[in-house]
């Protein structure tokens, strides 16, 4: 039998987490050591994963099934394609670097890294789960511990808010999915007499064009909404605001791209004729989240707003990728959802830092830290460029695609979702310039602490995969590709 | 030995970010090991192209010294590079210019180390444009190139930095934005970017509609979006407000570059892409572009004549110059084919290897008497030749080449330009004869300001005594001058090259 | 005449247990009276349920006793569950002084779960209404059974009132129908009603107000939050999770029995019912401030999601429903149990008595988590299993109205749930001293909750079996 390494990797952090809670609360040390342990090893596995996933066979691969309740057709059933074997690697490096800089939390470390774990472990489930079933289990898992995480460690002013906020709109998308979900379980089951929630099967199920017509949107939105579309997307800025650091991470830098992943997976993938008739809203409903997103990104002074609302204008660009249902446009999705994922982990790692050192956020309040954190600038500065999609960084070899999917479907959008290309230009540059150069407020002065060696191992893991990713994007592209013509097969050769 | 002569051009392209790699790791105290570092690493690709130089065979079409990777096969985009006769000259410029520029710079003392890690990515940059064979490779470079210029003049510029630099930026980027949709379109409609291929097959491409509109119109919309891109970067009138801000702002060496290589970027794009993909819209549309070119040429004049500060006033010759590169390019699109068309193209490339060379001269000088005077304006300062005689010496020489005095290397590509077009637009070349006039008129004023007239006794005594010219600043200045001079003299070995070139482009 | 006696060996047992601890009760000194009683009805019930499921499986669905009883899977199941929450309401009720001290009270736990496991077996409308009386009575005297207490004395009176009236309202049901159909059997009666004329179904109205009551269903849900907020924590926890099993297990046998075919009024009828349950119980329990009354909110909500899968009344909806109560039965036993230790030593239920509970006591917060989740449906825990089980019945006979609607109160659950684990793990204790207060929990409980939560998460990890289990009951009643 093979090395079940997609179970490890999901397991890895359920099981750490339990471990987590058996330890004495007052030692604090062991706890982030054990967290760091089992964030490296599933990170390691990741790449793992990544680097060994077979190109020339394409396809799902490192299956594993085990029967779960064969009475319903449920079933333990995972494996990773082009599509989402990215992605399992995207979500062990914000792991990994999560816990770095999560370091220095010190109000109850053991319940934070538990429930970071849990999360984790969610997402993990969600990206190779291959059955309908599993895949809702873990999106759940992946959803609740935010509530807490946030609540519990979170910003003060807002944290309650926002928290139930987020939760209550991801639950509702959920469960708005998961009848869609159902109702594709019992209609192929009508069909063919098989009860099934395995993904590959419903592939195939054929279903009539009037039920995916029906179906496809409340499927395709209940998930997109963790995707932060349009108008949806009111959760996410608030969410990411009130979250602590490690937390937004995981939040903006993978939990999004659960939305967008699942929306695809089962929106798209199992309801193709659906998704074929309701592009044209999901277009359009993605073009005000690119456009909309970067305006008011732009009038923002709190910093972390400024990327809350960027990235709902980015996944915009994926949910937009997405409904072009073309070759390049879903490779550009897939792209930009590792990009982004790594873009505003990195974001809010270095936001983070700042807050810690000058307890505010406020662009107008900043300055000058260039001269106090450096390493924190250049790093930042450098997600900027990637979310400028600046060529030769990782958001101009995502965001170039899907311009490219939406110059093969409507040409006149390329134009219109162009602006927000300068519109992000101008609002990443005057943000960057005003927190990090010009003249840095007196009160500042000799209390901007330098950050530690884990923030900087973090910051530089994050900027390292933003050029590299850029520079190359054969790294990653052909793989993401291969995943694209599996969702362009169920869609008929679209 | 081997691997360099087989991948000479990614040599010369990557060596400066290796460099700049490295200097990373330098301790930033180490000033003089940062310094001589950046210059030596940027003297290397100046070696390596010469090599290049020596082994360009001129007389074979096409592109050589070719490399080919696979860069982003999803969308059929490959890392290719190679060198005509039209980059060759201009990589030579770069390579030639960048090492010049971080010598000037030697007096930078704030945040050295980052200043030079960005000189560096910025030659890099500016090689990749002139070096891509691939649509997306020559954008990829082409936005690459303003991140360092960005914090360039942002980070290392005077007073109203923060201003210039983001108004740089969004111009630039703004203006990209039609050519990165028009590359798009491009991309999608033909599965590649490479531009071989793109030469034929988009001139070859002539289905009645296309995205729901006659052939003609898309292409004519793509030519304008392609020429708007280019002239913003010339910078073409009515789009060249950026321009003054970022010079005034830039500190000396940017300007340099920025003049020297940056503005040729645009030009490179109209002579690289607009041409070949677009001829029967820019004969058409010639006329229109002839217009730009002169009205460039003239209000650059005039702009620099009504200037007090010396540096906008360089920096408003840059609009003037680069007017002629691109009335050279409108000329030699409403006849190409002919010899007419060919001198006119001759004119322009050179004119934009000699405008690297003199533009660079003069805002290095500027450079060298801000530096010592903290002022750049012309009423502050007057008389200073008794002062500092050899930098006067220097500063008339420079002038000299700027203004386009016979014998030097201005004179010559002014004059193919304004003969390439005399038989096709007669109105174009005379205004533009007019406008060299005027040309002659802003440097005269310049010369008189600083280095004639009554003596600011403020610069003759006390601590504000100006010191002449150092060693190291002639060692700067001198490579540009003996460059002009000989290019003046006998710019065959140059222009044999460059005609060839054009004539087996166009 | 079948005489098989193992169709009420668990029944049987029981009442053993009941005579050998009011045998032993006179022996115990005192001072130590306390725990040998809990050990000892605690132990004893586990007993009983080991031994009832290695001997007491049936072979075969089959009526048994004269046909008074069924000695079916499904009997069996909810036999087991009742059992077993007896056993957990032992522990829990061993450091309640008032009512641990008193064998009684044993006794009456274990009289009460002999007339549950009659509830779940009955076939005949006069053993039905027996064993729904040997449940309530001796309920009402655990309800009511701290007399020094205002409340609970309230609560015992409130809930013998109500119960008592409803009763009559059956028994009148009951009549009517034996009148219609000449019989008393449940199954017999199924051919005669199988064209429902207005009477009968006015008959089946006046059955409904009783099984209501022991459900508590909208509207005959009042007694509810009063009785669980009076009663002793644990009788409380017992009320809402065995006592309700009880009454969906008389639900379902009955409806279905009586009115196999699918599409007819009374499925109209729960399903209004269902939606009524679900929305007062849930935004009722939003405003609430005493945790007691949030929880008897929130179990009358649950019971609402569990009767869709009734309403369903297809196997998979029979499997869901009682699927739904083991999870249930777990997960609010749980919630009453840490309500129990928390509230012995807060001395309050407010629920703002719970600040800072995760820095006093992080186990038992932890406990409170999975419990709540549990309760808002979220994996990995049994609540996520039985709800999505439950919708997937309603979705399956395309009740999707009715699916909606439990989408939105469950969103409306999950809301108060957080809510309450807010005042656990953010807000702090007055003075903020909270290392200096801890809350002790002793073995007792450390089991009861232990088991409790492992539960919990057993059922919403691997249900393979479990559902397995509830697929076998709700086949033996088609």
């Amino acid at each position: 039998m093979q090395f079940p390494i997609l179970s490890v990797i999901v397991f890895t952090p359920l099981v750490t987490a339990l471990l987590i809670l058996l330890m004495k609360p007052e030692r604090k040390t062991e706890v982030r050591v054990a967290a760091l342990a089992a964030a490296s090893f599933a990170l390691l596995l990741s790449i793992w994963v990544f680097i060994s996933y077979d190109k020339t066979a394409a396809g799902y691969q490192f299956l594993e099934q085990y029967s779960w309740l064969p009475a319903l057709g449920i079933s333990y059933h995972v494996g990773v394609d082009g599509m989402s074997a990215p992605l399992v690697l995207l979500t062990g490096i914000v792991m990994f670097t999560g816990v770095l800089i999560s370091w220095g939390i010190d109000d109850r470390p053991r319940e934070f890294f538990a429930f970071l774990f849990l999360l984790a472990g969610g997402v993990f489930g969600v990206f190779v789960s291959l059955d309908l079933f599993m895949l809702f289990f873990f999106y759940e898992i992946a959803v609740f511990p935010m509530y807490l995480l946030i609540v519990i460690w979170g910003w003060v002013k807002t944290r309650e808010y926002a928290a139930m906020k987020l939760t209550i709109y991801l639950f509702l998308g959920s469960v708005m999915a998961l009848v869609g979900a159902l109702a594709m379980y019992w209609i192929n089951y009508q069909n063919t007499g098989v009860l099934t929630f395995d993904m590959l099967q419903l592939e195939k199920a054929g279903f009539s064009s009037q039920f995916q017509a029906i179906w496809f949107m409340p499927v395709f939105m209940g998930f997109a909404i963790l995707g932060g579309i349009f108008p949806f997307h009111n959760w996410s800025p608030d969410g990411h605001v009130a979250a602590p650091t490690a937390v937004s991470m995981f939040h903006a830098g993978v939990l999004m791209k659960l939305g967008a992943f699942a929306a695809l997976r089962v929106g798209v993938m199992l309801l193709p004729e659906g998704a074929k008739q309701w592009a044209w809203l999901i277009f359009i409903l993605a073009m005000i989240n690119v456009v909309y997103g970067a305006f008011i990104a732009m009038i923002q002074t709190d910093l972390k707003y400024v990327i809350g609302f960027s990235s709902v204008s980015h996944m915009g660009l994926v949910m937009l990728g997405i409904a072009t249902l073309t070759p390049e446009g879903l490779t550009g999705a897939g792209l930009q959802m590792f990009s982004h994922g790594i873009m505003t982990a990195l974001f809010f790692a270095s936001v983070g830092m700042i807050y810690d050192r000058a307890h505010t956020r406020m662009i107008p309040e900043l300055g000058g830290m260039v001269k106090a954190l450096p390493f924190v600038a250049i790093a930042f500065t450098i997600g900027g460029l990637v979310g400028m999609g600046m060529p030769g960084f990782s958001g101009f070899v995502a965001e170039f695609p899907i311009f490219m999917g939406v110059w093969k479907t409507q040409w006149l959008a390329a134009v219109i979702a162009s602006i927000s290309i300068i519109v992000t230009a101008a609002y990443i540059l005057i943000a960057v310039r005003k927190v990090f150069f010009g003249e840095m407020p007196e009160k500042f002065e000799g209390h901007i602490t330098p950050i530690t060696a884990l923030d900087k191992v973090a910051l530089f893991t994050l900027v390292l995969l933003m050029t590299g990713l850029g520079a190359f994007p054969n790294l990653m592209a052909p793989m993401i590709s291969l995943g694209v013509q599996n969702v362009l097969r169920l869609l008929g050769g679209a | 030995m081997d691997f360099i002569s087989t991948h000479l051009l990614t040599s010369i392209l990557f060596f400066p970010v290796l460099a700049a790699l490295a200097i990373l790791f330098f301790p930033k105290e180490q000033l003089r090991l940062i310094r001589w570092t950046a210059l030596i690493a940027s003297l290397v690709p100046f070696v390596l192209s010469l090599m290049l130089w020596g082994r360009f065979d001129a007389s074979a079409a096409g592109f050589q010294s070719v490399e080919q990777y696979p860069w982003y096969d999803a969308i059929h985009s490959s890392f290719h590079v190679g060198v005509d006769g039209l980059s060759l000259t201009m990589v030579m410029l770069t390579t030639l210019l960048t090492p010049l520029a971080i010598l000037a710079s030697f007096g930078v003392t704030d945040r050295v180390k980052a200043y030079m890690i960005l000189f560096l990515l910025l030659e890099t940059g500016m090689l990749g444009v002139f070096m891509a064979v691939d649509l997306l490779i020559f954008f990829v470079f082409w936005e690459v190139g303003l991140v360092p210029m960005y914090f360039l003049i942002n980070q290392w510029g005077s007073a109203n930095r923060n201003y210039a630099s983001l108004k740089f930026m969004i111009y630039t980027m703004g203006g990209s934005l039609g050519l990165l949709l028009a590359i798009q379109m491009l991309g999608v409609t033909f599965q590649t970017y490479d531009l071989v291929a793109l030469y034929e097959r988009w001139n070859a491409f002539n289905p009645a509609t296309f995205l729901g509109m006659p052939i003609e119109t898309v292409k004519t919309i793509a030519f304008w979006a392609f020429v708007i891109a280019f002239a913003i970067k010339v910078p073409v009138w009515p789009f060249h407000t950026w321009l003054p801000d970022a010079h005034t702002e830039a500190p000396t060496a940017g300007s340099m570059l920025l003049a020297g290589v940056l503005l040729k970027l645009g030009a490179y794009g109209f002579l690289r892409l607009v041409l070949p993909l677009y001829p029967a819209q820019a004969a058409q549309y010639a006329g229109w572009l002839a217009f730009l070119a002169v009205m460039a040429i003239i209000f650059g004049a005039l702009g620099a004549y009504g200037q007090n500060d010396f540096k906008r006033l360089v920096a408003y010759s840059s609009v003037n110059h680069m007017g002629f590169v691109l009335l050279g390019v409108a000329a030699a699109a409403k006849v190409a084919g002919t010899a007419d068309a060919t001198i006119a193209l001759n004119g322009a490339v050179f004119q934009m290897f000699n405008h690297g060379l003199s533009a660079a001269g003069m805002f290095f000088l500027v450079g060298v008497i801000y530096e010592r005077a903290h002022t750049r304006d012309l009423d502050k300062l007057g008389g200073l030749f008794p002062i500092v005689p050899v930098y006067g010496g220097i500063l008339l020489f420079t002038s000299m080449a700027s203004l386009g005095l016979p014998g030097m290397s201005g004179f010559v590509s002014e004059f193919l330009v304004v003969r390439g077009a005399w038989a096709s637009m007669p109105v174009f070349a005379a205004l533009a004869m007019l406008g060299l006039l005027m040309t002659g008129a802003y440097i005269l004023k310049a010369i008189k300001k600083v280095l004639h007239g009554p003596l600011n006794e403020h610069w003759a005594q006390g601590e504000h005594k100006l010191t002449d010219i150092s060693a190291r600043e002639v060692m700067v200045i001198a490579p540009l001058m003996a460059l002009t001079l000989i290019l003046g003299i006998w710019p065959a070995w140059l222009l044999d090259v460059v005609n060839k070139a054009m004539s087996m482009l166009f | 005449m079948n005489l098989n006696l193992f169709a009420i060996l668990p029944e049987m047992l029981l009442a053993l247990l009941a005579v050998l601890i009011l045998i032993l009760d006179p022996l115990f000194k005192s001072d130590s009276r306390r725990v040998n009683l809990g050990w000892l009805a605690a132990g004893g019930l586990t007993l009983v349920l080991l031994i009832s499921f290695l001997v007491g499986k049936p072979a075969e669905n089959a009526l048994a006793l004269g046909g008074m009883v069924r000695f079916d899977w499904f009997a069996f199941a909810f036999k087991m569950f009742f059992i077993f929450a007896a056993a957990i309401t032992a522990l829990l009720m061993m450091d309640a002084e008032a009512l641990a001290n008193r064998a009684e009270a044993y006794v009456l736990l274990l009289a009460a779960t002999i007339g549950m496991n009659l509830m779940a077996a009955s076939a005949d409308l006069v053993m039905l209404y027996l064993a729904i009386e040997t449940t309530s009575i001796p309920l009402y005297v655990l309800a009511g059974f701290l007399t020094n207490d205002d409340k609970s004395t309230e609560a015992g009176f409130k809930y013998l009132l109500f119960g008592a009236m409803t009763s009559a309202i059956l028994l009148y049901g009951f009549s009517l129908l034996f009148g219609f159909t000449g019989t008393t059997n449940l199954a017999a009666m199924a051919a005669s009603l199988a064209t429902p004329t207005l009477f009968s179904l006015g008959a089946l109205l006046l059955v409904l107000v009783g099984f209501g009551f022991k459900t508590s269903i909208v509207p005959f849900h009042f007694w509810a939050p009063d009785v669980y907020e009076g009663a002793p924590t644990p009788i409380a926890g017992f009320l809402s999770t065995a006592s309700k099993a009880a009454g969906f297990a008389v639900l379902l046998r009955f409806f279905l029995t009586v009115f196999p075919q699918t599409g007819s009024q009374w499925q109209y009828t729960l399903a209004v019912i269902s939606i009524l349950t679900m929305t007062i119980g849930n935004l009722v329990a939003l405003a609430q401030k005493n945790i007691k009354r949030m929880l008897a909110y929130s179990s009358i909500a649950h019971a609402g999601y569990a009767l869709i899968g009734v309403v369903a009344a297809s196997t998979l909806g029979t499997a869901s429903a009682i699927f739904y109560m083991l999870a249930y039965i777990l997960t609010n036993l749980a919630a009453f149990a840490i309500v129990t230790v928390a509230g012995r030593v807060i001395g309050s239920d407010d629920l703002r008595a719970y600040d800072g509970l995760s820095r006093r006591s992080p186990y038992l917060a932890l406990a409170m988590l999975v419990a709540f989740l549990s309760l808002a449906g979220m994996p990995p825990f049994g609540g996520f299993v039985a709800k999505l089980l439950v919708f997937a019945a309603g979705v399956e006979k395309g009740w999707f109205g009715l699916v909606i609607a439990g989408i939105i109160n469950s969103i409306i659950g999950v809301y108060y749930y957080l809510t309450t684990l807010k005042y656990v793990y953010l807000y702090r204790m007055e003075g903020e001293n909270e290392e200096a207060h801890p809350i002790p929990v002793s073995r007792p409980y450390a089991i009861a909750l232990t088991v409790l939560v492992a539960g919990v998460i057993l059922l919403g990890t691997f249900f393979a079996p479990w559902y397995d289990l509830t697929v076998k009951a709700a086949a033996s009643l088609f």
